[in-house]
């Protein structure tokens, strides 16, 4: 039997300043992986790839990073989004250096 | 220092000119990032985890304090106001907007550097002994030969689309500080009967697969050394295995062909290669060596400084682990430790990168060096300044008295910035340093090389690594490797693994028990970590890390 499909989101960084960022169920970019739309199913999932894989003047490197459905949105599967989530561990650079609430 | 000449000056503008277009063309959305990739890492720019990084080569680690000014420049105006310097004596800017690496292209150029092949399948930037043309145990200086290599291996319309990266080091000392073992091609300067040449080693490299390399040649004359590197390369560029990434390093093509294979093909190519050199390599290899002209040293009495070392005890313990024998007894090489106890590796702010500068104006014939140990040199320095460069390096956070001891680490930028990285290495390296400073055990443990990798590619070079830690995602949850008894000089070994991993937390615990079966075991103080591994093997290396946890942990 197949593997359940786990759930993701569509994620890439911005072309210009190389943040990372998320796609939102209303077609945005956002810097905040709570916003991000979570993708249930492998076709969607795929469907959504495809249209951000569209948008080359947006964003690079796009791919599907999976989450788990929390509370407050999508939380990171594993250690890596975490990283790309919060920013490096030995500055406070990135997105821990921005404020939360714009 | 080489001066660029007109050519060379118009070929970076031009380069620039052109990349300033595909930047516009790529924010125009007229390149799609496919097309745009191979162009944007042809210039050392690259995407990371969190924001481009572009790479800046600092050829055979060698600056002066203008071009060292301008990098602080850049990271303050273009970056977040540091720089990171890298094991192949590269810096990297950890942040900068995609449209503005263009106007950072052109900062570079104005001081004679630029960001060419640090990335892609090319032939890297050149790295030589950071000690190259002050060190006493030189035979000559490495610089000319390496900026006559950079010269010829920059936009060779051969090797532009190597099978993979290709990596060329050299020292001119028998004490191997260029890790030489560990390249593609290893260069040694040598003599033979008066004469000199090179003792020619291929196939070195650590990645996935490490390998030492071996000597194809024990003794090249010099005037033959661009045909021969140029045989060497274009064997490998149509025999190196292009159907598997893992497989196409030259160390993979030596090892599947055999050394003596490689070695008469090299040959045959070499006689058909020789003759198409005119000589004009010659003629410009002796324009480049004026250029190198070793520095007017001084003649000053070295009082004030014997004085300083007697009376100051932090002064004393600074000069006994941070300055190395010169060619002249009367000066140093004074070695600036970018290794603060809990800092990063290999960053400097922009602020020290100028007190850096500074100093190599005023007390150093305006030279400097970055070493692959991520650490910054003042090669020349006269005893009678040290005191002042001291005091200096003090009041800017650059004194740290740790060259060469445990907390002097070598770490990748791990996955706190690379896109490839399956491990953090960099918090590893500050908690194992702020742990050593806290127990005032570094100066007693004396030489010891850790070195860190926060993947298998092995930027930090863990395999030539005393203790070589090597971070991995093991099921979602980072785990680091430990390997013992790596060496990257001349006596170049690789380490053995000890075992199963340890997670983020036991990692620096076990490092500490590594480090206390040393103490417990060597013979004397004078017995290095390395002769003591060599000795015992790793028998009780292996019994302090898995089986006797309790009895090292109560120490």
């Amino acid at each position: 039997m197949a593997k359940p499909f786990s759930p993701k989101v569509v994620t890439a960084n911005a072309l210009l300043e190389g943040d990372v960022v998320y796609l939102t169920a209303d077609d945005r970019w956002t810097r905040h992986l709570s916003e991000a739309e979570i993708l249930y199913d492998k076709g969607q999932a795929d469907l959504r790839l495809m249209q951000a894989d569209g948008q080359p003047d947006a964003v690079v490197g796009v791919y599907l990073a999976e989450v788990q459905p929390g509370p407050n949105g999508p939380e990171p599967a594993h250690f890596r989004e975490d990283f790309r989530r919060t920013g490096p561990s030995n500055y406070p650079h990135g997105k821990q250096a921005e404020p939360s609430d714009v | 220092m080489y001066d660029y000449n007109e050519f060379d000056a118009a070929f970076v503008a031009e380069r620039n000119r052109q990349f300033r277009a595909q930047v516009e063309r790529r924010v125009a959305g007229h390149l799609t990032e496919d097309e745009f990739r191979p162009l944007r890492l042809m210039n050392g720019l690259y995407l990371q985890l969190h924001a481009y990084m572009l790479r800046v080569a600092i050829p055979y680690g060698t600056l002066d304090s203008r071009k060292m000014r301008q990098l602080a420049h850049i990271a303050e105006r273009w970056d977040k106001g540091y720089g990171h310097f890298t094991t192949r004596q590269n810096i990297q800017f950890n942040w900068p907007r995609l449209n503005d690496v263009p106007d950072i292209l052109d900062a570079l150029a104005e001081v004679e550097m630029h960001a060419i092949q640090t990335s892609g399948n090319t032939i890297r930037n050149v790295t030589a002994d950071h000690f190259a043309g002050a060190a006493a145990d030189e035979i000559a200086d490495p610089r000319p030969v390496a900026e006559l290599i950079r010269q010829w291996s920059t936009d060779h319309p051969e090797f532009q689309f190597l099978p993979r990266k290709f990596k060329i080091a050299i020292t001119g000392s028998p004490n191997d500080r260029a890790v030489t073992r560990a390249h593609d091609i290893g260069l040694r300067m040598v003599e033979r009967d008066g004469k000199p040449g090179f003792e020619v080693i291929v196939g070195g490299g650590l990645g996935r697969t490490p390998m030492i390399g071996k000597v194809i040649r024990d003794f090249l004359p010099q005037a033959d050394l661009l045909p021969y590197l140029e045989a060497i390369v274009s064997v490998w560029n149509l025999l190196g295995r292009r159907d598997n990434k893992f497989k196409s390093r030259i160390k993979i093509t030596v090892h599947e062909h055999g050394i003596d294979d490689i070695r008469t093909r090299v040959e045959e190519r070499f006689e058909m290669l020789r003759p198409t050199f005119s000589g004009i390599d010659q003629t410009l290899f002796k324009e480049i060596k004026a250029a190198f002209a070793p520095p007017a040293l001084h003649d000053r009495a070295t009082a004030g400084f014997e004085s300083a070392y007697r009376t100051d005890p932090v002064f004393r313990s600074w000069c006994d682990t941070n300055l190395a024998a010169h060619r002249a007894p009367d000066h140093a090489i004074v070695q600036i430790s970018l290794k603060a106890h809990g800092a990063t590796p290999g960053d400097a702010s922009a602020t020290q990168m100028r007190v850096m500068a500074d100093l190599a104006e005023r007390y150093g014939h305006d030279e400097l060096r970055i070493s692959h140990e991520q650490n910054v040199i003042l090669p020349h320095v006269h005893k009678s300044d040290l005191p002042a460069v001291h005091a200096s390096l003090r009041d800017a956070g650059l004194a740290t008295a740790n060259i060469g001891l445990v907390s002097d680490i070598i770490a990748c930028p791990g996955m706190d910035y690379c896109a490839l990285a399956t491990a953090r290495s960099i918090p590893i390296a500050q908690e194992i340093a702020t742990r050593f400073d806290e127990l005032k055990l570094e100066h007693e443990i004396g030489a010891l090389k850790i070195k860190i990798s926060g993947c298998i590619n092995a930027c930090g070079h863990h395999h030539v690594g005393h203790i070589g830690i090597l971070g991995l995602d093991r099921a979602g949850v980072e785990n680091y490797q430990i390997t013992l008894g790596g060496d990257g000089s001349e006596a170049a070994a690789l380490g053995d693994r000890t075992g199963p991993g340890f997670s983020a937390a036991e990692i620096i615990p076990a490092i500490e028990r590594i480090v206390h079966a040393y103490l417990d075991h060597r013979t004397d103080p004078q017995e290095t970590f390395l002769q003591t591994y060599r000795r015992l093997g790793m028998a009780p290396f292996k019994a302090a890390l898995y089986d006797e946890v309790e009895a090292y942990a109560a120490q």
